[in-house]
């Protein structure tokens, strides 16, 4: 009896080489690191690269057109009725949105992701109690009472990235519960328990660990939402307070000269507009390559 | 469920001007005398204890008596009442846009998945995702009133008014409603009883139409009636935008002006109508799919 012929197996790799794989191949996700990496690194270097002070007014030098619209390089986006350097606030506004998108999510989602995973977990009371909370928050309109909070406490940064990451967290505990109610169903973590491990150990090496995926996915979603969100407040009036370089506040004060200088609101708002944009294509990537399965 | 989470949301709206400290402060103005802040305290019922002071809040709320506001000098409830038509007209206007831009749009990404059209349609469901409305209504502004001067860059005086903030408000829903309306086609599509229909001989037509549509916008359907009740939140940037009265212009009214009694009225309001919807919405998908029917 000959042995059954037996093909040399296939070279197996490991899932996170897999992954690296995809993301390699995925141009959305490059594309958008690209610009998010080039953003960020804006942000850091900000007092380096730009070529005026943000604050600095100058009486001589209002409403210069931009280098495309016939300006000179000496400004080369212009300056708004101030006769600040639209550029300089461009590039000191990168630091504000960043700081408060970043901020904002990251709050949300550690409130979020305790919620979201305490209820999924321990189902019963506390994810009745859990649900309670989250249809609570979804029927306040958040701009509705993020404009009233700030506007009660004062707008300045650090409420605002307060405020809004109060009232962000409704997608991560929406989100997360579902994941952890699908995680906790399987086999190792009825393993874990029949090993005695503590809960505080399952909840922390075993659920948060199969469940992360996710949480980086709606972190990028609400990271982008506080963005707008912040944009939104200081275009009302009721956000970050002037002089701060906001692109949100930028687009405000373009606001009334806008029947005759509309770059002024063109500006910030593309740069707002990319940054989002990037955001949110890249949160799509990432969730294509963790969760190669579930695209479409 | 829903009616515990009308009287949590009653307590919030409730407690939200406390935040800040004593609301008689901050009604009275910065520059206020002790004596002018005290008369305003017993005025408006401050110095009394705070569970107090929520039941009758409550218990005049209920029977639609908000107080007066202290900035327009009329009852809460005349205001609001005078407001809220604008911002439901906006609301069906906008609702109504989202549904006949997204459903077609999911359909037409439906009938080929990966095709040129799919892939357009949901390029531009991520673009729009990234445009804040702000910034769209008034670029909107910029190219049809100033520049083509075809329509009005403020108010409702007439029908034209309302085209600008109807787009601005409606295209924020539009994403969502095609991605479902999406999804839900292709679900549709390929199962057994379209099979079996095209097997029979059905028209493609009917089929899509008839067969496939039919089931395909259940969810689709509840979904509007939520998204419905995120664009009251939405009125308040949109209506701002374009100076358009209605009820989101009035609340960043009453919040700029520190108009308390107003500012309470309108977050419990809006909170209420989002609760109505969702329940609505639960209501219709109950109503629209025999399934779930009992």
């Amino acid at each position: 009896m000959t042995p059954p012929m037996v093909s040399p197996p296939a070279p197996v790799l490991s899932p996170r080489r897999q992954m690296l794989r995809r993301a390699l191949r995925h141009r959305g996700l490059i594309f958008s690191s690209i610009v998010l990496g080039l953003i960020v690194l804006i942000a850091v270097f900000a007092p380096l690269l730009a070529p005026y002070d943000p604050y600095k007014q100058s009486l001589i030098a209002r409403m210069k057109p931009p280098v495309y619209l016939g300006g000179t390089w000496k400004y080369p986006l212009g300056t708004d009725a101030l006769g600040r350097d639209m550029l300089s606030r461009l590039i000191y506004g990168a630091r504000v949105s960043l700081m408060i998108g970043l901020v904002s999510a990251g709050l949300s989602a550690v409130i979020g992701t305790v919620m979201g995973i305490s209820a999924g977990y321990f189902g019963g009371r506390v994810d009745r109690f859990v649900q309670y909370l989250i249809n609570v928050r979804l029927a306040m309109p958040v701009i509705l009472v993020a404009l009233a909070t700030v506007s009660l406490l004062g707008g300045s940064m650090f409420i605002i990235m307060i405020v809004m990451g109060l009232l962000l967290w409704d997608r991560f505990a929406v989100v997360l519960r579902s994941a952890t109610m699908q995680v906790r169903a399987m086999e190792y973590i009825e393993a874990a328990e029949m090993l005695g491990a503590r809960q505080s150990r399952i909840l922390w090496k075993e659920i948060l660990p199969n469940v992360s995926s996710h949480l980086i996915v709606i972190f990028t979603l609400e990271m982008a939402h506080a963005i707008i969100l912040e944009a939104g407040l200081s275009f009302l009036g009721l956000g970050v307070q002037p002089p701060t370089p906001s692109w949100g506040l930028m687009i405000s004060e373009g606001k009334e000269m806008l029947l005759f200088d509309s770059w002024l609101i063109m500006i910030p708002g593309i740069a707002l507009f990319l940054l989002v944009f990037s955001i949110n294509m890249f949160g799509d990537g990432i969730r294509d390559v963790t969760a190669p399965e579930g695209r479409n | 469920m829903a009616a515990l989470v009308a009287l949590t949301v009653s307590i919030i709206s409730f407690a939200l001007i406390y935040m800040a400290g004593d609301p008689a402060v901050a009604l009275a103005g910065e520059n206020a005398t002790p004596d002018v802040v005290a008369q305003i305290r017993a005025q408006y019922g401050y110095d009394r204890p705070l569970p107090v002071q929520y039941l009758d809040w409550l218990a005049h709320a209920l029977r639609g008596d908000f107080g007066t506001s202290p900035y327009f000098r009329l009852p809460v409830s005349e205001l609001i009442a005078d407001r809220l038509e604008v911002t439901m007209i906006l609301g069906v206007l906008g609702i109504s846009f989202a549904l006949l831009v997204g459903v077609p749009m999911g359909v037409l990404a439906a009938m080929r998945p990966n095709s040129l059209i799919d892939r357009a349609a949901l390029f531009i469901a991520v673009v729009g995702q990234a445009i804040p409305s702000f910034w769209f209504g008034l670029i909107l502004i910029v190219l049809f009133a100033v520049n083509l001067g075809w329509l009005p860059a403020s108010g409702a005086d007439s029908w034209k008014g309302f085209v600008l903030p109807t787009i601005v408000l409606g295209y924020y829903a539009t994403p969502a409603i095609m991605r479902l309306t999406r999804a839900g086609m292709i679900e549709v599509l390929g199962s057994d009883y379209i099979r079996t229909a095209r097997a029979k001989g059905v028209k493609p037509r009917k089929i899509l139409f008839k067969h496939a549509l039919r089931n395909a916008v259940i969810p689709v359907v509840s979904l509007a009636a939520v998204q419905m009740g995120f664009m009251l939140g939405g009125s308040i940037v949109t209506e701002s935008v374009f100076a358009l009265h209605g009820a989101g212009y009035l609340a960043w009214q009453s919040i700029s002006r520190n108009d308390l009694p107003t500012m309470q009225a309108l977050i419990l309001i809006f909170s209420l109508f989002y609760i109505f919807f969702t329940f609505l919405a639960d209501v219709l998908n109950a109503w629209l799919d025999p399934r779930l029917r009992k």
